[in-house]
């Protein structure tokens, strides 16, 4: 009996048009979990270096957490993974809603899309009955336009839907996969709108078993309640008008400067969109026979309608925006800072722009880089109004004009859908000292003002588009009254006991050592990791203990919900391990693609640290993850996690 | 009269729309409370109580799994409550053919909601328990009930048929139909 899983992953082969529905191994979930640690394991199996990201034989991965369908609150996440065009590395972005568990309900606890369709298609999954669809009828429709036609066509509102957007079609690299009020951002739409699948829709009806039923439905109706109450985690910020620390403190513009003191009472205010518009009626004049036109000016607001949660989880994260026009636009987390990022001299259309954000199918994060970058490089002369044909006077219509460009790949928004990294080099013309990307990924939001050692290292070595997505488990800076931290950490049940000693000897002002700086830059990365593979929201674990320090969900906790739900025997140590093994075959899979230290060792262009400092740093990290001096891990540290075929293959290809 | 009126707790789930955050975890709970064993599989096609979701049009709506029907309404009515369209359905509680809700998957039996009777019983339902946003809250109400016997389903049919033609013409045909056998 295979419990909390399904057991079963669903093979495509979009080129052949076949579909099966295949047996998973059932030890590869106690050497991976599910989400992301067992994607990966199948990318590194099937996708060798010599395939490019826009082969067929390229695969992408939906893989629902290991935990996504269970009663456990908030584990409802799937990581699609893949190989990424923009960096030719191993790529994933989770997707939250409802997608997941309807997966699992349908019987599968992982799609893999291989070989490409002939012309745009959709897949439509039903318990055992699973389709490859015509989807011509839903070319350049938004990803939630998508989703209402693809009810309608199929008759049932219960249908859950994943959809790329007109950019995604386009093979914009910023391209997201959106669903209902959550996206799948950091670059795997590209490869959905390279394979030609503009949606999968899934409804299922099948039932998820677990492994101690009482026990765990015990645990899960206390974490509801704890989760609720608990005010520091889920996204703490989406309500809160007042982004005076965001905005004061994260660089703008294409990531390369700040504007401290810019936030303003006023400027709160401004925050809520405002359209008027003017309406006429007709009404009769006094006893006779003509009409009067009387005019009234109307004021649209945009105004909160409510939270609403992903699937089982209590936490109110996305906030339903009415925005002027009747439309209403969910607000994912942190993004409403997104337009803000590329310029703040007008903030009044920033919903409209993160409305047309999420129509197109754009990345939230990376796009005003982008955009920013591009009037940069207008500013210079290095993009003129040739390259720019009509290109409008302000601020809104120029960031629209190249919104629209990017999304369909006209002009100059060719070169700009690769991403800053590469459109520098296309553009050329001196564009590249405008670039401050890392890893040829966008980098937002650069944290330059703590530059605290832990930073320096999960910058260049995360291979991630935000630092978000690495940070979470201890606190970013140090808190100045020592009796506060003692309180902090007298709470503090997530954190092995040498990071408490940490936090309380940290002062402000003071550097980190660099063991401490090596333990937390690994210790925050990891527990994404175990998020990713169990599908439980980082928002609920691996980003929120660095505030308050009081996460729902810790390595101290999460092995005892993993046992109850699947019946694997595992303790924190165990699932450490099975962390390590999931971040090491990443890790492979990228040094196999060529990731060697001389790369992270270029973050330091754009993060403000001598290379001298850089580089104790990386040897430090490097000797702590067990891997060799060029960053590649080493063989023991493979064979000691049961990765002898890992091993075996790098040194085969010379690489170790 | 007073002492035919019997006391009757009714029990009583309120939503409140307002507060539903679309979560559904009132689904998943209520489909592993009524799993055998409990809650060993979960499974919201089973549940008992749906979320109606209209997600571009902010519509919210827990509804209870009701009485069977075996025939859909003849014509439906769609209401706009603050600018935001519910159609009938969206209330209605009711195991219809007119849609698949509250039908077990695999048999298509009607579900019904039995309030998670339970020996020793439930301190709320266990869908209200998970709600900690408080879109479902419970009440039990102590209600007086006339409990005098009512008409069955054969009399109520015959007493239609008294009133409208006399009960002279109802026996006279009566007496006729039987004597034919």
């Amino acid at each position: 009996m295979r419990y909390s899983e399904t057991g079963f992953n669903l093979e495509i082969n979009l080129t052949r048009g076949s579909i099966d529905k295949i047996a998973s191994d059932p030890e590869t979930v106690g050497l991976y979990l599910g989400g992301e640690g067992a994607a990966a394991k199948m990318l590194w199996d099937r996708v060798p270096p010599e395939v490019e990201p826009f082969s067929p034989d390229n695969l992408l991965v939906f893989s629902a957490g290991l935990l996504a369908a269970t009663p456990v609150p908030g584990a409802n996440r799937t990581s699609v993974s893949s190989i990424s065009p923009q960096s030719n590395r191993y790529v994933n972005s989770g997707l939250g809603g409802f997608w997941g568990p309807e997966l699992k309900q349908a019987g599968y606890d992982r799609i893999v899309i291989r070989g490409k369709a002939s012309s745009l298609v959709y897949i439509w999954i039903h318990n055992d009955k699973v389709e490859i669809r015509d989807a011509a009828h839903l070319q350049g429709k938004s990803s939630l336009e998508t989703a209402v036609l693809i009810r309608q066509e199929l008759k049932d509102q219960k249908i859950q839907v994943a959809a790329i957007g007109l950019a995604g079609e386009n093979r914009v690299y910023q391209a997201s996969i959106e669903h209902a009020n959550s996206s799948a951002s950091r670059g795997v739409g590209v490869i959905m709108g390279d394979k030609l699948v503009k949606a999968i829709a899934v409804r299922g009806t099948k039932d998820i078993k677990v492994a101690q039923p009482a026990e765990l439905f015990e645990l899960c109706n206390r974490h509801y309640q704890q989760i609720y109450d608990n005010l520091h985690c889920g996204d703490i910020l989406v309500r809160e008008d007042d982004d005076a620390w965001h905005v004061n403190n994260l660089p703008w513009g294409n990531a390369n400067r700040r504007a401290k003191g810019f936030w303003s009472e006023e400027l709160k205010e401004e925050w809520a969109v405002s359209v008027e518009r003017e309406e006429i009626h007709y009404q009769w004049e006094n006893y006779s026979q003509e009409t009067e036109e009387v005019h009234e000016t109307v004021v649209d607001k945009s105004r909160r309608l409510r939270g609403t949660g992903c699937y089982n989880c209590t936490k109110d994260c996305h906030q339903a925006v009415y925005l002027p026009g009747s439309r209403i636009y969910f607000l994912k987390s942190y993004s409403k800072l997104a337009y803000a990022m590329a310029a703040y001299e007008q903030l009044e259309f920033d919903y409209d722009l993160l409305a047309a954000l999420q129509d197109y199918g754009l990345d939230e994060f990376a796009m005003p880089q982008v955009i920013a970058f591009a009037l940069e490089l207008y500013g210079a002369g290095i993009l003129t109004d040739e390259d720019l044909p009509g290109f409008p006077a302000d601020f809104k219509g120029r960031f629209s004009y190249l919104l629209d460009k990017i999304a369909r790949r006209e002009g100059v928004g060719d070169a700009l859908a690769n991403g800053v990294y590469l459109a520098a080099r296309q553009i050329g013309k001196g564009a590249e000292s405008y670039d401050h990307s890392a890893q040829k990924i966008e980098q937002v939001p650069l944290k330059q003002e703590m530059p605290g050692y832990p930073y320096f290292l999960m910058y260049a070595t995360g291979g991630k588009m935000s630092i978000t997505q690495l940070e979470g488990s201890f606190p970013q800076i140090p808190v100045p009254d020592r009796k506060t931290r003692e309180a902090f950490v007298k709470k503090w049940d997530a954190a092995p006991e040498k990071f408490k000693q940490w936090f309380l000897e940290w002062e402000p002002g003071q550097q980190l050592s660099i063991e401490a700086a090596v333990n937390i830059a690994d210790w925050n990365e990891a527990m994404h990791y175990v998020d990713e593979a169990l599908g439980i929201c980082p928002l609920l674990s691996s980003f929120r203990g660095q505030f308050g320090g009081r996460a729902p969900y810790h390595g101290n906790n999460l092995p005892q919900l993993i046992s109850l739900a699947t019946g694997i025997e595992l303790d924190t140590d165990g699932l450490l391990e099975i962390t390590a093994r999931n971040r090491n075959l990443i890790r492979a899979i990228n040094a196999r693609r060529g990731l060697r230290r001389i790369e992270e060792l270029a973050a330091q262009e754009f993060l403000e640290i001598q290379a001298a400092e850089l580089e104790q740093l990386l040897d430090a990290y490097y000797e702590f993850r067990g891997w060799n001096n060029d960053g590649i891990p080493a063989r023991d540290t493979l064979d000691g996690l049961g990765l002898g075929c890992v091993s075996e293959e790098l040194m085969r290809r010379g690489i170790l | 009269m007073s002492d035919q009126l019997k006391k009757k707790i009714v029990k009583e789930i309120k939503v409140d729309l307002d507060k539903c955050i679309g979560c559904r975890a009132c689904e998943v709970a209520c489909s592993g409370f009524h799993a055998t064993p409990k809650y060993s599989s979960f499974n919201p096609s089973r549940s008992r109580i749906r979320v109606v979701t209209d997600m571009l049009n902010d519509v919210y709506v827990p509804v209870r799994a009701g009485e069977y029907t075996s025939a859909e309404c003849t014509g439906r009515h769609s209401f706009k409550i603050d600018g935001k369209q519910y159609s009938e359905c969206s209330f209605c509680p009711t195991s219809c053919p007119a849609r698949d809700l509250f039908k077990e998957p695999d048999s298509g039996l009607p579900l019904k909601c039995d309030m998670c009777e339970d020996i020793p019983p439930l301190s709320e339902p266990m869908c209200v328990q998970v709600c900690r946003p408080g879109a479902l809250t419970y009440e039990e109400r102590v209600e007086y009930r006339d409990e005098t016997p009512s008409l069955g389903e054969m009399e109520i049919g015959l007493q239609a048929l008294v009133d409208k033609h006399g009960m002279q013409k109802v026996l006279d045909s009566f007496a006729r139909m039987s004597k034919k056998g």
